[in-house]
């Protein structure tokens, strides 16, 4: 549906120097599905957004919607933001003060090319409201609004003209923490149940996990890596991604030889050889950097059956209520794992450590 | 243990002693009094005097209504108030227009050169209103102006095309003159909007002319109504325009009525003390509207974002209409003014630019000013005022508005409110009361150049305060409060921590109240005597004198310098980091 390819966007920032905002980033989002761009402040993500928006105007690439093609540097094409028919939620909501409820949720009705009638304008705004759960609050000023009740009307603004496409520009980031997660399965359940294509921005990986259909983890203005949530958090192909989404360890190897299954690969690392799996094609002697997640090496006081088994030291552990995170000391490297509670080996006691070879991603070295 | 403990207890006792006279209370209560006395004894007593008869040798004071009968009795007053009005709304209104069109221009379109344009934009402030408003009469004089001449001349007109002796030529030249003041503050109107309010409009499918009206004009529609008050207030109070374009043609505002009043003989100062009632009143009453509409302004902030920076609307080709309008107004409100003044400063006698007179050119000018007598004199007599009343006004108001910011004592707000009076007093009506005030009780200043002092640390001291606010507003009480849990005193903490944080607003408002105090021209006329003249009244001399080639060769070394000094101050700014 979205298609956007080889976009190039930059600008000059208040000193005059080019920002290269997003380099040569392509993507494609399906009908109804809600597609995120993940990243650290400063990574392009918003410049990309603001792109497909028209608030920026990139120097190279394709945007198009379904058959429109909405910009293209190429055929010199750039349809005017106003022209889109875009929904976009701002991250300050930008919901205007000097109007109530209402005239925000109307003004994209009044203002539009098609003409609609008080009356027509009126069923559309209330049964957008409806929808978020503000048709109660109709006639309120909007400053009165709070952070969600804002957040909301934002939403219904965005959504009030039905568009072919929806933009999110990091909405939940101004809300406090237990709001934000309501509002993550508020926002969830309304596009699924409008089944409207999104374009997401974020930084907060656990938001990108939560939400998507899709991820690109966006860094320096490129592209890393696209993929599902499970695909980006398990089988990451950089070690920024890695990084990025999630907690990691990160291990130095030199690969000995392929493993026991296809895919598998024998590394050596100071503590030992480990057995561990990697979409690249790897040779031996190449150097590579292995990613574990805390919650992948399993702890315990026997000694567990088959490979990738080690005696380590408990060096640190620190009780988090619903698990416990332990600093194991393995050969002269500091492992962080996650377990159960229920663990209770003392400080300075020997553990096993397990590494799953399926959960051992190499990575090869920058 | 007990006998050990004595000594010590001993030695306390004079320490407590000692810190319940504390020199905290002597430089608080100094400054407080200082800025009571400098901002209400003036005004007290020309309400006072509006209400008596002329004290004379012969005759004591009296009560009389008559000085406010003769003001608003005559039909005269109410044309001097319908020409004030006229005036002071169409300079505002103009400046107003011009100065919103510029700054929209300048934040929200991609405009060439407008970075260029924008660091260009303070320079008319810097043209003391007295020599733009002489340059303007050598451009747009019936007679010898030269733009009037120039067009005539192509067009084969019988008459000038535009006579700046008129109501409407003095609101050209104050408006025009003022309009980069309401330049900067509608760019910081733009400036303090979200963006993100305008995009999301954009968003919702409304084009330019939309999103203009119906957000942007909507939503910066306190701070419209706020600038149009302060200009409105700042055209009632202006003198230079009205004295040297309307005098001559009989076109009166409050202003100039006030300085004839004084200088008639015998001087009626009853009658200019009801007039400068009068103007006070109004400019109270705007003053008090803006202030007014300024705290409401919070009503309508808004979350706001992480500030992207705002998109600039594509003018397509009109862009390099915009950049025309941005050069002619600059030829307009810099260049024509300056090079016309420069023309002249290189003159014997006064003529428009020709071939002969071309040939004509000399020195002339500038050996007559470097060897006018009064020149050392009113330069000293203005760098010794600025520099003093500027370091005066920053040193007290930084206490005064320490007690405001950061202490609970009971009526600090109205401290606030004291050392923000004068505000509301025009530069002639302080004058006026600050020389009947002296005048009256002679404590041997009058006619010294300390009275002239005076009125400067008066007039410029809400400048000072509000400066000083700004940046004590961002000293955390808790930064103060180390300072005491470290052991030191108020004075010390003051001195090390306050003063040296402050030092941004401090250096920034110094600045400012030096620039303004080397322009002061309309208090100062009533108060200085020779031998204490300042530069703007050497120039107000020259021009009384028809000097017109001498007072541009002046004009032209005075603009020169104040521009060395604002540059200078740019830099020191950047250095000290100071923030516009």
């Amino acid at each position: 549906m979205l298609k956007v390819a080889g976009l190039f966007t930059e600008y000059p920032n208040e000193r005059g120097q080019i920002v290269r905002a997003a380099q040569d980033v392509s993507f494609e989002v399906p009908e109804g599905k809600l597609f995120t761009l993940l990243g650290p402040s400063g990574c392009g993500k918003t410049t990309t957004l603001r792109s497909i928006a028209g608030l920026e105007r990139p120097r190279a690439g394709e945007i198009s919607v379904g058959d429109r093609v909405v910009y293209s540097s190429a055929r010199n094409v750039f349809v005017a933001p106003n022209r889109r028919g875009f929904g976009m939620v701002f991250q300050s909501y930008a919901i205007w003060p000097h109007m109530n409820v209402f005239q925000n949720a109307a003004f994209p009705l009044e203002v539009g090319d098609r003409r609609y009638s008080a009356q027509e304008i009126r069923d559309k705004v209330l049964r957008v409201l409806r929808a978020v759960q503000l048709d109660e609050l109709a006639d309120r000023e909007a400053t009165k609004l709070s952070g969600g009740q804002q957040q909301r009307l934002a939403l219904a603004r965005a959504l009030v003209m039905e568009p072919q496409l929806l933009l999110l520009d990091e909405p939940l980031s101004n809300l406090d923490a237990k709001l934000r997660e309501r509002m993550r399965f508020e926002l969830k359940r309304l596009q699924r149940e409008l089944r409207i294509t999104t374009v997401y921005v974020t930084h907060d990986q656990s938001e990108a996990l939560a939400l998507s259909h899709s991820i690109a983890v966006m860094n320096e203005g490129h592209i890393q890596q696209i993929g599902t949530p499970r695909e980006i958090y398990e089988r990451p192909r950089s070690q920024f991604v890695a990084d990025f989404v999630g907690t990691t360890n990160f291990l130095d190897g030199t690969v000995m030889g392929r493993g026991a299954e296809p895919g598998h690969f024998r590394v050596r690392t100071e503590f030992g050889e480990v057995e561990v799996r990697s979409d690249d094609d790897l040779r031996g002697n190449d150097s590579v950097v292995l990613s574990v997640r805390p919650e992948d090496v399993e702890l315990a006081e026997a000694r567990p059956q088959g490979d990738n088994v080690w005696e380590a030291r408990v060096d640190q552990k620190v009780f988090l209520g619903e698990f416990l995170d332990f600093q194991v000391r393995l050969g002269g490297r500091i492992l962080l794992a996650r377990s159960h509670p229920s663990l209770r080996t003392p400080i300075g006691d020997a553990i096993y450590v397990k590494l799953h070879p399926e959960k051992c991603v190499a990575l090869k070295a920058a | 243990m007990q006998a050990a403990g004595y000594p010590a207890m001993n030695a306390a006792a004079p320490f407590a002693l000692r810190r319940s006279f504390d020199w905290k209370w002597v430089v608080i209560g100094l400054c407080v009094v200082f800025t009571i006395y400098i901002a209400v004894v003036p005004l007290a007593f020309l309400l006072w005097q509006s209400f008596f008869t002329p004290q004379t040798a012969a005759k004591a004071a009296e009560f009389t209504l008559g000085n406010y009968t003769s003001a608003y009795g005559s039909s005269e007053t109410l044309r001097l108030f319908w020409n004030s009005v006229q005036f002071a709304v169409g300079a505002s209104l103009f400046a107003f227009v011009l100065g919103t069109a510029l700054a929209w221009m300048n934040e929200r379109t991609n405009t060439p050169f407008k970075t260029l344009f924008f660091a260009l934009s303070i320079i008319p402030l810097i043209i003391p209103g007295i020599l733009f408003t002489v340059a303007w009469i050598l451009l747009g004089s019936p007679k010898i102006g030269i733009i009037n001449l120039a067009l005539q001349n192509s067009f084969g007109l019988e008459r000038p095309l535009f006579n700046v002796y008129s109501l409407w030529g003095m609101i050209w030249v104050d408006g025009l003159h003022y309009s980069p003041m309401a330049f900067l503050l509608m760019t910081a109107a733009f400036r303090a909007m979200d963006p993100a309010l305008e995009e999301s409009a954009t968003m919702s499918g409304a084009n330019i002319f939309q999103v203009a009206y119906r957000v942007t004009l909507k939503l910066t529609w306190p701070a419209i109504l706020a600038t149009l008050l302060m200009l409105f207030v700042r055209a009632i109070e202006s003198f230079e325009v009205p004295a040297l374009l309307g005098l001559p043609v009989g076109i009166h505002v409050f202003t100039s009525a006030i300085y004839q009043a004084v200088h008639r003989y015998p001087s009626q100062i009853g009658l200019a003390s009801a007039y400068g009632m009068t103007l006070l009143v109004i400019t109270t009453i705007g003053v008090y509207f803006v202030s007014r509409l300024s705290s409401r302004g919070s009503k309508y902030a808004t979350m706001t974002g992480k500030g992207f920076r705002p998109r600039r609307i594509d003018l397509g080709p009109w862009r390099w209409v915009a950049a025309a309008v941005f050069i002619v107004y600059f030829l307009l409100i810099v260049v024509l003014p300056f090079a016309v003044l420069l023309w002249s400063s290189f003159q014997r006698f006064y003529s428009v630019p020709s071939w002969q007179a071309l040939n004509n050119l000399t020195l002339d000018p500038y050996r007559f000013i470097f060897t006018y007598p009064n020149l050392v004199r009113s330069v000293w007599n203005t760098l010794i005022l600025s520099f003093g009343s500027a370091t005066v006004i920053m040193l007290v108001t930084s206490v005064i508005c320490w007690i405001v910011v950061k202490t609970k004592l009971p009526g600090r707000w109205l401290l606030d409110n004291v050392a923000s009076l004068p505000m509301v007093f025009p530069g002639l009506v302080l004058g006026l009361s600050i020389m009947i005030f002296y005048l009256n009780f002679d404590i041997g200043i009058y006619g010294t150049i300390w009275i002239m002092f005076i009125a400067y640390v008066t007039r410029f001291m809400p400048y000072g305060l509000r400066y000083n606010t700004t940046s004590m507003l961002q000293i955390h009480k808790e930064l103060e409060e180390s300072a005491a849990m470290s052991g030191a005193s108020w004075g010390t903490t003051f001195r090390r921590v306050i003063l040296p944080l402050l030092k941004p607003g401090l250096v920034a408002g110094w600045i400012y109240v030096m620039i303004v105090s080397i322009r002061e021209l309309s208090s100062s006329i009533l108060l200085y005597s020779p031998g204490t003249e300042v530069l703007s009244i050497t120039i107000w001399e020259l021009w009384e004198n028809g000097q017109y080639v001498e007072l541009s060769a002046l004009g032209v070394l005075f603009i020169l310098a104040l521009f060395v000094l604002v540059m200078l101050a740019q830099w020191l700014g950047k250095k000290f980091g100071v923030k516009e």
